[in-house]
Parts: structure tokens; C-alpha cells; sequence
């Protein structure tokens, strides 16, 4: 402010950063201190865990009792066990029949909420509900309207509706029950997808379908030629996550029958806790878990390749 | 992720179906009625009726609920309290929800804190291998529990947590962090770097940068991985069911499958009363941020 501080007179008022704050500024160390939170929890609760559990599907380790290792006994084993071979075909079908019908009716739901609805933002709140409940609470929710006895469906298809003569047994008979989790699970799983797909169609430019209408493209033409190639790398990632987590389901499947009737719904994930954690053979469960890793690597590649299909569109600038 | 933040301004997109179709006469009344409201009001029906079946079930008194000849299955003549009183008071429920509340907070505390460090590493102080290990992050979210659970059960059986909520507190994260800090990546990206320049320039060191200037900037990010943490970890059942044994110490949704599911009679009114307090807190939270939660949601998508 006054003059009478000039460059000769001026002294530097700035303290001396102590030690410890220069041991903060060196680079090197500042990435080790910010990496080790994340990177201690992720070795010692993911990585080590994966060995290990690879390393137990090799042995027989039972609850309580370290295993030997027993090479490929337990893989040798499973492949003679019926119980297993069908939670192998009953987790893909499971698996493809979730996805695909989710995926219909997601996109589907996605375009109806892209049409300038009033209230849509509520809406989208709305719809997002059955997604972020706690996937057993609305499973026992399903339980209880896929109850042979009073199941609600059953009431108002027979003594409303007049449709049938008798109750449906969902949870009854292997291939009702099938049918019903897979309800279950696409009913929970459509507001994920509807949601992320229509934040991508609000991506698309509304110029495109304006070019394509003046020359002269059908609502479908419009559909199949402009929305879907433009949604195809958002899809794509969806999808690889909705395969990965439906393959990989639990819940649903342990909360409505626990793969009964007669083992007929088993998934490899509760076939593998069955074993493992209440039958107490950890090494077997172990080796069924182990057996899922091989399909889960195959969707990680195939979301790969999506990506870098969209790359490839765009004309690759990363 | 930078279009996806503002998704309360009107899109371009809006309009499209709003000009175009009446331009071109496609679009009459009658056909949007029968195109766009009965299959969304269908959609609705179908996503909503759970939710209103559980509801309606917690308070029906117990004669109405197996009785559809002399009652309206869809209605209740006699609300009644009685399902809500047995669970809080009779069994250990409200232990239950304070577990669960602890442990979704201890595991979201944990994971906000280690996501946010990695995710500024990664992203702000650019080091060699600094993709790779945001790949290996990436990776690791793609690894579902229901492959870890039985190896990670020996892992905390050994560190002696077995049947502690300190085992969940310290295993969710290994669910939360991938997945957090993949938000926060994305969020710190929006931040423009000069700011940072400018205060090292000032002379600020790189914890004063992130304590000062990063972070309340990424404000929105932090709330909307936090939010996910918090529901990721409330909905959480393997881990909870494989780790914990003794009734009082379980979460509430492991709580009710196997506590309250008890012979061959089931409770139908008090379970569905557990079911739907159980969802209520998170339905709450998600209610107060359901913008945050959607545009990260769709963000995450995007990345």
C-alpha cells in the first residue's frame, strides 16, 4: 500500500514447510500414501481371496480342517455331478433368458420415457424403486405372491378372471419355479437397464432423425438405422454388466426356493454355498465357484470388444 | 459425466417428438394413447405392484389376510398395527437395524476415504502405470462376491473376525471401491487442472490442493458415491450371510430370511412389515438425492 517496501528491503514472510509437509509434497511418496488405503483393502480382501480360492478348489479343505491338495479330484467330481451339470445349464439359460427379456422390455420402457411424458423426472424416480430395494426384501415379497396357496396372481386369474380352474404351484414344479425367478429377476433388473438406456437415447441428436425423416425413413427405419447403431456402445456396456451380475446372482435364487424343487433351480452361486459354507466342504464349493470364473472372463472380453468397436465408430481419437 | 450432472436441463432431445411428429401429422391423440400411456401405465402397474402388496399385506390382521372369499384381497377393512408391534417388540428387529446402520456406515466411511486418495492419484498426480491401475481397479469390480465368499470366509475366519460386523465393515469395500472410485475419476475429470495450477503456484502443497480446493469442488461426486456405498452395502447378503452366525449380530435382510422364516407356518403379515421397514431407510435416503443417485447411475453407464 505505501511505498516504502522496495524489492532491496522486501524479506520472504513465507515459513519454511517443516519436514514432514516436504515429505507430503514429494511425488512419489504422495502416490504411495494415496494408493495404500485402496490397494491395502483390495490384496488382502479381492486378490489374496482369489488365489486362495483357486488354490482350495485344488484341495479338500473342509470347515475347520486346512485340505491337501488333491489336484483335479473335486473338478473330476463335479463333472459326474448331475447336481451340478444342471446348475451349469440352469445359470447360462437362467442368464440368457434374464437378459434378453430384460433388454426387450428395458429398451422398450426407455423409449416410452424418451416421448416428452409429463412428470418425467418423477417417473424416473418411481421406476428406479424396484432396483435400489434390497434385492431379498422384494424377493420375499415374490415369495409371498408365488404362494401356492394365496398367491395373488392365482386369485385373481381364477376367481376373477374365471382364466383357470385351479391355483398355480410357482414354486411347485422345476420348470414353474424357473420361470418365476427369472420373473423375479427381470423385474428388478428393467429399471437399470431402462435408465441408463435412456440416458443414452438423450445423447442422440434429434438433428439425425430429422435428416432421416425429410428423406423419408419409417418410425422403424428411424429406429433400427439411427437409435440403435447410436445406442449400441452404451448397450453394450450395460449388457456386459447385466450378464456378469445375473450370471453371478445369489440372492434372488437363495431368498424364493434355495434350488429346490428337488435341486432344479440351483444356480452355481448357491450350489456353491450350499456345499461350501452349510455342507462345510469348502474345497468343493471352492471348485464350483472356481468354474464360474471361465464364463465371467468371456463377458469381461466381450464387453472389451464392444468398446473398442465403439472406438473404431468414432473414428478412435483415444 | 459432464452431461450426465445436468440432467434437470431441459435435453435438446425434448423436443423432437414434440415438433417433429406434428409436423409431419403422425402423431394423433388417440394413437399416443394407445402407443407411449397404456404400456408405460402397464410398466408401472407391474413395477409398483410389489411394493403395494407388501405394503398392504404388513397391516392386514391376520384373519383377513388368508381369507380371500369374505375379503377384498386388495383392500383392508381393519388396518392394524399388530404386525409392526410383534416385530419391533418381540423379536430382535430393531438390534438388526442398528447393525445394519453401522456396518453400511463404517463400510461407506472406509470406502469414500480410500476411493477418494486412489482417485485423486490416478487421475490428478499422473504417474507412470497410472491407467494400469485404474484398469486393475476396474477389474476388480467385475469379480462378483458370490466367487470370493468361501475363500474370504477362511481369510476372516483366520484374522479372528468371524461373526464380527468387523468383518463386513472391512469386506464391502472391496465392492464399493472399484466402484467408487471409478465415480470419483470421472468427477475429478470435470475439475479443470488450471485451479490446481494455480494454487501450487501460490505456493499450496498437494494436501492443501486436495483438502482445499479438489474436494469441495467434487462435492456432488462425493455425495453420490456415498450414497451408493450406503445402499450397495445395505443390500448386501452373501457376506453377511456366510460371516455371521449369532441371530442378534445379523443384518436385517439376512435377519428376516432366517429369523423370522421359522417352521412351515410362515408369518406372512410381520415378514412382509420386515421387508418393507427394511427398504424404507434406504427408500428415504434415495428419495432425498434421487437426482445425484440417477446421474451418477447413468454417469457410471457412460464412462
Amino acid at each position: 500500500m505505501s511505498g516504502d517496501v522496495d524489492a532491496s528491503t522486501w524479506v520472504a514472510t513465507r515459513r519454511k514447510p517443516s519436514a514432514l509437509e516436504r515429505l507430503f509434497d514429494n511425488k512419489a511418496f504422495l502416490i504411495f500414501i494415496c494408493l495404500l488405503p485402496a490397494m491395502g483393502l483390495l490384496l488382502v480382501f479381492l486378490t489374496y481371496p482369489l488365489g486362495l480360492g483357486i488354490w482350495m478348489s485344488f484341495t479338500d479343505t473342509k470347515l475347520g480342517k486346512p485340505g491337501i491338495w488333491v489336484g483335479l479330484e473335486n473338478f473330476q467330481y463335479l463333472m459326474e455331478d448331475r447336481v451340478f451339470l444342471n446348475a451349469v445349464w440352469w445359470t447360462i439359460f437362467y442368464t440368457a433368458a434374464a437378459t434378453a427379456l430384460k433388454f426387450a422390455l428395458g429398451l422398450w420402457l426407455a423409449l416410452l420415457l424418451n416421448q416428452n411424458v409429463p412428470l418425467k423426472s418423477l417417473l424416473r424416480a418411481i421406476i428406479l424403486l424396484p432396483w435400489i430395494t434390497p434385492t431379498v426384501l422384494s424377493a420375499i415379497a415374490f415369495w409371498w405372491i408365488y404362494d401356492p396357496q394365496f398367491s395373488i396372481i392365482s386369485y385373481v386369474l381364477k376367481d376373477r378372471l374365471h382364466l383357470i380352474d385351479s391355483n398355480i404351484d410357482f414354486l411347485g414344479t422345476p420348470w414353474n419355479a424357473r420361470w418365476s425367478l427369472i420373473f423375479a429377476n427381470v423385474w428388478r433388473g428393467i429399471p437399470f437397464v431402462a435408465i441408463s438406456l435412456l440416458a443414452g437415447l438423450q445423447t442422440i441428436s434429434p438433428s439425425l432423425y430429422e435428416a432421416a425423416m425429410l428423406d423419408g425413413a419409417s418410425s422403424w427405419q428411424r429406429f433400427r438405422r439411427v437409435t440403435v447403431p447410436l445406442l449400441m456402445p452404451i448397450l453394450a456396456v450395460v449388457l456386459t454388466f447385466s450378464v456378469l451380475f445375473t450370471f453371478a446372482d445369489f440372492q434372488l435364487v437363495y431368498a424364493i426356493t434355495r434350488g429346490g424343487p428337488i435341486n432344479s433351480t440351483h444356480l452355481m452361486a448357491t450350489l456353491a454355498f450350499q456345499r461350501g459354507i452349510p455342507g462345510g466342504s469348502l474345497g468343493e464349493g471352492a471348485a464350483i465357484a472356481v468354474s464360474m470364473i471361465p464364463f465371467l472372463i468371456i463377458a469381461t472380453l466381450f464387453s472389451y470388444f464392444a468398446i473398442g468397436q465403439r472406438k473404431w465408430q468414432q473414428g478412435g481419437d483415444e | 459425466m459432464s452431461n450426465a450432472v445436468n440432467t434437470g436441463v431441459p435435453n435438446p432431445s425434448d423436443y423432437t417428438e414434440d415438433d417433429g411428429p406434428q409436423v409431419m401429422a403422425w402423431d394423433s391423440g388417440a394413437r399416443r394413447m394407445i402407443t407411449v400411456y397404456l404400456p408405460l401405465a402397464c410398466f408401472l402397474l407391474i413395477l409398483l405392484f410389489p411394493f403395494y402388496w407388501m405394503t398392504i399385506t404388513s397391516f392386514k390382521p391376520n384373519g383377513e389376510l388368508l381369507d380371500y372369499k369374505n375379503n377384498n384381497p386388495f383392500w383392508i377393512t381393519s388396518p392394524t398395527l399388530d404386525n409392526i408391534r410383534k416385530l419391533l417388540f418381540e423379536t430382535s428387529y430393531p438390534r438388526w437395524l442398528v447393525t445394519t446402520m453401522g456396518v453400511s456406515f463404517g463400510a461407506t466411511i472406509i470406502s469414500l476415504f480410500s476411493s477418494v486418495l486412489a482417485a485423486y492419484a490416478i487421475q490428478r498426480l499422473r504417474f507412470r502405470g497410472s491407467k494400469w491401475v485404474g484398469l486393475g481397479i476396474y477389474l476388480a469390480y467385475l469379480v462378483p462376491p458370490s466367487i470370493l465368499f468361501i475363500p474370504l470366509a477362511s481369510v476372516v475366519f483366520n484374522f479372528g473376525l468371524f461373526d464380527s460386523p468387523w468383518a463386513l465393515v472391512l469386506t464391502y469395500p472391496t465392492f464399493l471401491v472399484p466402484f467408487c472410485t471409478w465415480l470419483l475419476i470421472g468427477y475429478f475429470k470435470s475439475i479443470p487442472y488450471e485451479l490446481e495450477e494455480c494454487a501450487l503456484i501460490d505456493g499450496a502443497s498437494r494436501l492443501q490442493i486436495l483438502r482445499r480446493i479438489t474436494l469441495p469442488l467434487a462435492v456432488p461426486g462425493l455425495i453420490s458415491a456415498g450414497i451408493f456405498a450406503f445402499t450397495l452395502s445395505w443390500n448386501e447378503f452373501i457376506y453377511a450371510l456366510a460371516f455371521i452366525s449369532s441371530s442378534e449380530k445379523k443384518t436385517v435382510p439376512v435377519a428376516i430370511l432366517t429369523e423370522l422364516v421359522q417352521g412351515d407356518v410362515y408369518q406372512w403379515g410381520s415378514l412382509m412389515a420386515g421387508a418393507l421397514l427394511g427398504s424404507l431407510p434406504v427408500a428415504v435416503f434415495y428419495s432425498f438425492f434421487v437426482e445425484y443417485y440417477v446421474s451418477s447411475l447413468t454417469g457410471a453407464v457412460k464412462e
